[in-house]
């Protein structure tokens, strides 16, 4: 019997989509960052999920991991504002590539796959509990 | 007379390890909801009873190498048919996870309860009351 196994796997997504919503924050608080230069614009992050082959036992069930944290390449946007102490000599600074929107519906899908590993491992804990009740009652 | 805890129990015991082996697949596709590429899987319940009781008589190792009969990719696992896969290959479809969740565990505590009542027919029988 290993129903912890179910434990190790919702935990694995949820420490998944926790990192994913680091990335939302980092990237909601960056979005009006600005810079001098386009390579040091601020470049919205994003986690790439990767299911975890075990060599042990092929196809059966298996984690999540983040397998990298890849930067967006969207286009960095210009703003015009000749008296930041951050402008180039045409002056113009260099924002950051969020797209705010974006962020905020991947936050709310992040944190509802969360809610469902939280929940299936409530589920296993409470089938867990009764297994060890087995014969008593 | 000798008591057969196998016979008493029936299919209940193994029952129950394919309901928890079907708990841990359902876990894995909650996990993976949002892996791309990541493709759902369902245990077909009849192919996987089937092999969780004709193994009762376990094979022996005779050398540590020995390949145990659990190690290959179980036959019984299947991907599931989706009705609307994503524009990343992921298949899970979470409301249908969270409904075989649910039906499994009510499942699995009523191959719970059928366990409590084989033992506690056997204690009943015991006592002799």
């Amino acid at each position: 019997m290993s129903f912890f196994k179910v434990f190790d796997i919702a935990g694995s997504g949820m420490s998944a989509q926790m990192l994913r919503l680091n990335t939302v924050s980092s990237n909601l608080a960056n979005s009006q960052t600005v810079s001098a230069t386009e390579e040091g614009a601020y470049r919205s992050r994003q986690p790439v999920f990767q299911q975890v082959l075990d060599a042990l036992n092929t196809g059966d069930e298996s984690k999540v991991k983040v397998s990298e944290i890849v930067e967006s390449d969207a286009s960095i946007p210009m703003h015009y504002m000749p008296n930041h102490p951050l402008a180039n000599d045409d002056g113009n600074v260099f924002g950051s590539n969020v797209n705010v929107v974006e962020e905020m519906t991947n936050m709310m899908s992040a944190s509802r796959s969360y809610q469902n590993n939280t929940e299936m491992m409530n589920t296993s804990k409470e089938l867990l509990l009764r297994t060890l009740q087995l014969g008593r009652g | 007379m000798t008591i057969n805890f196998d016979k008493a129990l029936g299919i209940h015991e193994q029952a129950l390890s394919v309901r928890r082996q079907r708990t841990e697949l359902l876990a894995t596709n909650i996990a993976n909801a949002d892996t791309p590429g990541y493709k759902a899987k369902e245990i077909d319940f009849r192919a996987a009873l089937d092999q969780a009781s004709s193994q009762r008589v376990a094979i022996s190792k005779t050398n540590s190498s020995h390949l145990s009969l659990n190690s290959s990719a179980p036959f019984y696992e299947q991907y599931r048919v989706s009705e609307q896969p994503s524009l990343d290959g992921n298949t899970v479809d979470i409301q249908q996870e969270k409904a075989a969740v649910a039906e499994n565990s009510v499942r699995y505590q009523a191959t719970l309860t059928f366990l409590t009542r084989k033992f506690s027919g056997m204690i009943n029988a015991f006592k002799g009351e």
